[in-house]
């Protein structure tokens, strides 16, 4: 069970993310896009979702992933991302309710890339009874 | 003339098992349901599933290719209603279109469907982009 004492709270992820040429080129290949110069707009769940997974199932926080659903997913992007970015991640648990036996947590991903707000992401985790 | 109401062209994309496997090493989620039918049926799914986030990357491209570039995309968002199933030796479709939903300030808000053998697999499904 998620510690509910964490909701509301941001947690800073790893230092500093750096987007290399090769990521981009085969995220693009798979949805056969062929402007490689900028990434596509959900490159970034990429380095998203590897940095919930590393916060949420923290011993403080205790997110079950092994039984985790993804419900829904949404960005803002205010610039877009490309090679060489180095991207540092913040998780804020904007919300937490348990329905029949299910967990759903609502966490923000904020991406900066020196210091300034590049991508906002909100997923919606649902871990199952 | 775009304006609101106005129907997108669909496009369909295809889904195979290679492009599951290609998706979860540029995206590296690993999860076997992607990838092996042994472990989707013993967690209870029909077979192998698509990553949700892999069937919005390819809605994604569709949005992308309506505002001339990535760089135009502003907003998206998805819910994941229902699976993408991909069985071993199939291509499945992933068949989108759209509706323009509203027009201001530059900006477009587009209404996206998406359904995958005749099933809606993505819902309140929405973009905005610069155009």
């Amino acid at each position: 069970m998620l510690n509910p004492d964490s909701v509301g709270s941001t947690f800073a992820g790893t230092d500093s993310i750096t987007v290399s040429q090769s990521e981009i080129d085969a995220f693009c290949a798979v949805i056969g896009e062929t402007d490689t110069t900028i990434a596509p707009p959900t490159f970034t769940i990429r380095i998203t979702l590897t940095q919930f997974e590393e916060i949420l199932t923290r011993p403080e926080i205790g997110l079950d992933w092994s039984r985790l659903v993804h419900g829904d997913q949404k960005f803002e992007i205010f610039s877009p991302v490309k090679a060489g970015d180095a991207l540092t991640c913040a998780a804020t648990i904007e919300s937490y309710r348990v329905a029949a036996g299910n967990e759903i947590v609502s966490v923000r991903s904020d991406l900066h890339r020196d210091g300034k707000l590049v991508i906002s992401a909100w997923s919606t985790l649902v871990v199952r009874a | 003339m775009i304006e609101v109401g106005t129907v997108l062209e669909e496009k369909v994309f295809y889904l195979d098992r290679a492009l599951l496997k290609a998706y979860a090493d540029a995206s590296g989620d690993q999860n076997p349901i992607h990838q092996n039918e042994e472990f989707a049926l013993s967690v209870g799914l029909p077979n192998v599933i698509a990553h949700g986030m892999l069937t919005m990357a390819l809605v994604g491209k569709y949005v992308s290719d309506f505002a001339g570039g990535s760089a135009n995309v502003l907003e998206y968002s998805a819910r994941f209603t229902k699976p993408v199933i991909v069985p071993a030796g199939e291509k499945v479709d992933l068949t989108v279109s759209a509706t323009v939903a509203e027009i201001a300030d530059g900006k477009i808000s587009l209404t996206l469907n998406a359904t995958s053998a005749g099933v809606k697999v993505l819902g309140m499904t929405k973009a905005v982009v610069r155009k």
